[in-house]
């Protein structure tokens, strides 16, 4: 009974969609504040009813329905409780009812939260977000349903969830996902309302940052917590992989945090108009074109979901309309809109332009090496192929670091025109990051990478305009610039973390006897024991190490009898600067143990800078001035 | 008007000049990052080219997988599960999930001698999953 009843709710919330869509965009065109009205309210029905339906399908899982195909593939008695509820979003179905949740929150809020808003633009994105999300659950309650019955062979118990999913990062990290990704809709929306109204001005920018930055800062937590998940739990201490389905979340925060820019440029100068509304399209086609990549099994993941090529159609289906009317009615309507751009000295106008040519760039070549594969395929027909990650580095990383040689000046800078006075300190600033960066190697690691001093040069670089700006204005601070500093900051941590954990981390493969020992840079483990333990749902072979004659670590190898699988529990522990990171392998003949040993320096701060630069957008965002501001704006534009 | 209008159509020639060729430059590049992949029986025949990195994939056939006595080597058979066998030596931790019978794909050379020898050994997901590159081996 309660699987029916959430895919009737599911279906109802579709319909409620559909409802949107039509009050919205017909509310939008009449300038009716019943209709909009009437579209506020379909938003929250259908947030209530689609909240409610994603209920339901934990309700399933917690009372082990395994009558219902979804959690016989996902479930079993044995899970505890918290993973019983994380594995609704463990696969393919689950998680797309969660991916139509997020998308109707979403929408509710804006509902809600835009009350201020010209009422034909508040109607326009509300039918454009009702028209995204009906086209969802379409696909939803066609070709993917959590819902569908496994009667009469209904099984005695679940296969399990996927071992390497029990975690807790692995209970976040997806919801954070597509927080941000559907997130980006409401960009999208708004900018579909902004070419349909014409009303592309400093408001209209100023309505779409604060969702922007709350997307993309959901996004980029997610990603790292993917990053930090992939780094303990498959157990080969990699953050990294350039994995098609990493590539997939990382073109849209590109994508993403270029906008956010834009959008600066957009709302305090009235610059870059037709290039911000098109990167808002394109923002969302990028999430849409992740989604796509990750559901339709096309390529070789890691991560990938089950393979289907029909759902993969109807994403691309999906992918196709969305995107399509997006940019058809841009091509219409760009050459309306006026951009006012005055001045081409060095100004932020400037770097943010820079910004952006930059971070698109990017884009399209990590685009291009994630798509390769499935063109080379499709034109040498079934030719298989992979982009290595040597690629996707030499791209990447001379361009991020070109773009922070210019980040660094961003707080220097000035609207309109900057004297170039004003930059001859930074110069000193960079030739002391520069030494630090040359010196630095040589006392820690008696090694020297060019590579790696680059960026940690840059990173500090960055690191030393921003403190020393936001000092000299430490009188007359306020959020905004404020948090433009503190996510420079975030990133520059982040570059110094990806720039040594590069190359200052050691690793060796040993093969070691109870009592053996192994060196690693100078410190020593010792495998002192290895036993067996029973745990509630898998087998473990847990082993002792004694690291430096201070520090013991346990690292496990787990057997997962239901899904006859075998996991690595890496065993970490950060010290000063440095992950102590063991792992154990398969157990020899002659009663030797396989062992990694791996230390890796900053690598923490890679994900540290990341989570900087999440809060920083969420506080530049929070800025009083901007709802002042849009008080001001709504006062200017009466909602009628 | 008519300078900014100057300014402006510069900069844009300036911007997608500049654009056009890294992305040009990169369509060139990654020429020379394609790992091709190769089946079990193209790998027998001789189809796979000797000697430079290339992806290769095929089920552990049983019995195959032998330790070395003291070091961290491994050898193991990949198979199609018809009549084409080779032989993969690698040296390393192995992945949790490898084991026999399981699809797997490895990343290396491929020695004249026929014997590919590994840098990479990836054996992922469940005992569900078959890579995508080995799908038409099982239908």
């Amino acid at each position: 009974m309660i699987p029916e009843l959430g895919h009737l709710l599911a279906i109802f919330g579709w319909t409620a969609a559909l409802g949107v869509l039509v009050s919205g965009f017909w509310g939008g065109y009449r300038h009716s504040e019943a209709w909009v009205a009437l579209s506020i309210r379909l938003a929250k029905l259908q947030f209530v009813v689609l909240a409610s339906s994603f209920v339901l399908l934990i309700v399933s899982f917690l009372h082990d329905d395994f009558s219902v195909l979804y959690v016989a593939n996902n479930s079993n008695q044995l899970l505890p409780w918290y993973y019983k509820i994380s594995a609704v979003w463990g696969a393919h179905e689950g998680s797309f009812l969660l991916w139509t949740l997020v998308a109707a929150t979403w929408t509710h809020l804006v509902a809600n939260r835009a009350q201020h808003i010209p009422l034909d633009i508040h109607g326009y994105v509300l039918g454009s977000l009702g028209f995204i999300n009906f086209l969802f659950l379409a696909f939803l309650i066609t070709a993917s349903n959590p819902f569908e019955r496994l009667v009469p062979n209904t099984p005695i118990n679940g296969v399990d969830l996927n071992p390497l999913l029990q975690d807790f990062a692995l209970i976040i990290h997806p919801p954070m996902l597509y927080i941000g990704y559907v997130g980006f809709a409401v960009a999208f929306s708004f900018g579909v309302a902004g070419l349909l109204t014409g009303k592309l001005d400093s408001a209209w920018a100023r309505w779409l940052r604060p969702w922007v930055n709350y997307a993309w800062a959901f996004l980029t937590v997610g990603i790292a917590l993917g990053s930090w998940w992939a780094y303990y739990e498959l157990g080969w201490g990699g953050w990294w992989f350039w994995d098609p389905v990493e590539n997939a979340s990382l073109l849209p925060w590109l994508a993403g945090a270029a906008l956010i820019h834009s959008l600066a440029a957009t709302e305090k100068r009235g610059a870059y108009k037709n290039w911000t509304v098109l990167l808002a399209i394109l923002t969302f086609s990028l999430s849409l074109v992740g989604a796509f990549l990750v559901r339709s099994g096309i390529l070789t993941s890691v991560h990938a979901f089950a393979v289907d090529a029909q759902r993969g159609l109807v994403l691309l289906g999906i992918l196709t309309v969305v995107s399509g009317a997006g940019l058809i009615l841009f091509a219409l309507r760009a050459s309306t809109l006026r951009s006012r751009l005055e001045y081409w000295g060095i100004s932020r106008e400037l770097l943010l332009l820079i910004n952006n040519v930059l971070l698109t760039i990017t884009v399209a070549t990590v685009l291009l090496g994630t798509l390769y594969p499935i063109g080379y395929e499709w034109f040498t027909d079934g030719e298989k192929i992979s982009i290595g990650s040597q690629y996707f580095n030499a791209f990447f990383i001379p361009i991020m670091l070109v773009l922070s040689f210019f980040l660094a000046l961003a707080p220097i800078s000035q609207w309109k025109t900057t004297p170039l006075k004003k930059f001859q300190k930074c110069f000193v600033f960079l030739g002391f990051a520069a030494l630090v960066a040359l010196i630095l190697p040589w006392v820690l690691a008696n090694t020297f990478y060019v590579g790696a001093t680059i960026g940690i040069a840059l990173g500090l670089f960055v690191l030393i305009t921003h403190v020393n700006s936001l000092l000299k204005r430490r009188k007359s601070l306020h959020l905004g610039f404020v948090g433009m500093c503190i996510a420079h900051l975030g990133f520059a941590i982040a570059l110094i973390g990806v720039a040594v954990t590069s190359v200052y981390s050691y690793s060796v493969d040993g093969r070691l006897a109870i009592g053996d020992s192994l060196d690693v840079s100078g410190r020593s483990y010792e495998l002192q024991s290895v036993q067996t333990i029973e745990a509630r749902n898998y087998l473990a072979e847990r082993a002792e190490f004694v690291v430096g004659n201070r520090i013991t670590v346990y690292p496990e190898r787990r057997f997962y009898p239901i899904r006859a699988m075998q996991t690595t529990e890496a065993a970490i522990r950060p010290v000063l600067f440095r992950d102590l990171y063991v792992t154990l392998g398969k157990p020899m003949d002659n009663g030797t143990w396989g062992v990694r040993i791996q230390e890796k320096l900053l690598i923490r701060w890679v994900w540290f800078g990341a989570l900087i630069m999440a809060i920083a957008a969420v506080l530049a965002c929070s800025d009083k001035r901007y709802r002042r501001l849009s008080k001001r704006d709504l006062s200017q534009y009466s909602r009628t | 008007m008519n300078e900014q209008r100057q300014i402006r159509f510069w900069v844009i020639v300036f911007v997608l000049c500049g654009s056009s060729i890294t992305v040009l430059l990169a369509v060139f590049a990654i020429q020379d990052y394609i790992d091709h992949f190769y089946l079990p029986d193209e790998v027998v025949q001789g189809l796979a080219p000797y000697d430079r990195t290339i992806r290769a994939g095929g089920f552990v056939v049983l019995n195959s997988i032998k330790h070395s006595e003291d070091e961290l080597s491994v050898e193991f058979q990949l198979t199609d599960m018809k009549d084409s066998t080779f032989l993969v030596r690698y040296t390393g931790l192995l992945p949790s999930l490898f084991r026999e019978g399981q699809g797997t794909t490895v990343k290396g050379k491929l020695g004249v001698d026929g014997v590919f020898r590994a840098r990479e050994v990836n054996a992922k997901h469940d005992e569900n999953y078959v890579p995508p590159e080995l799908k038409t081996l099982t239908e």
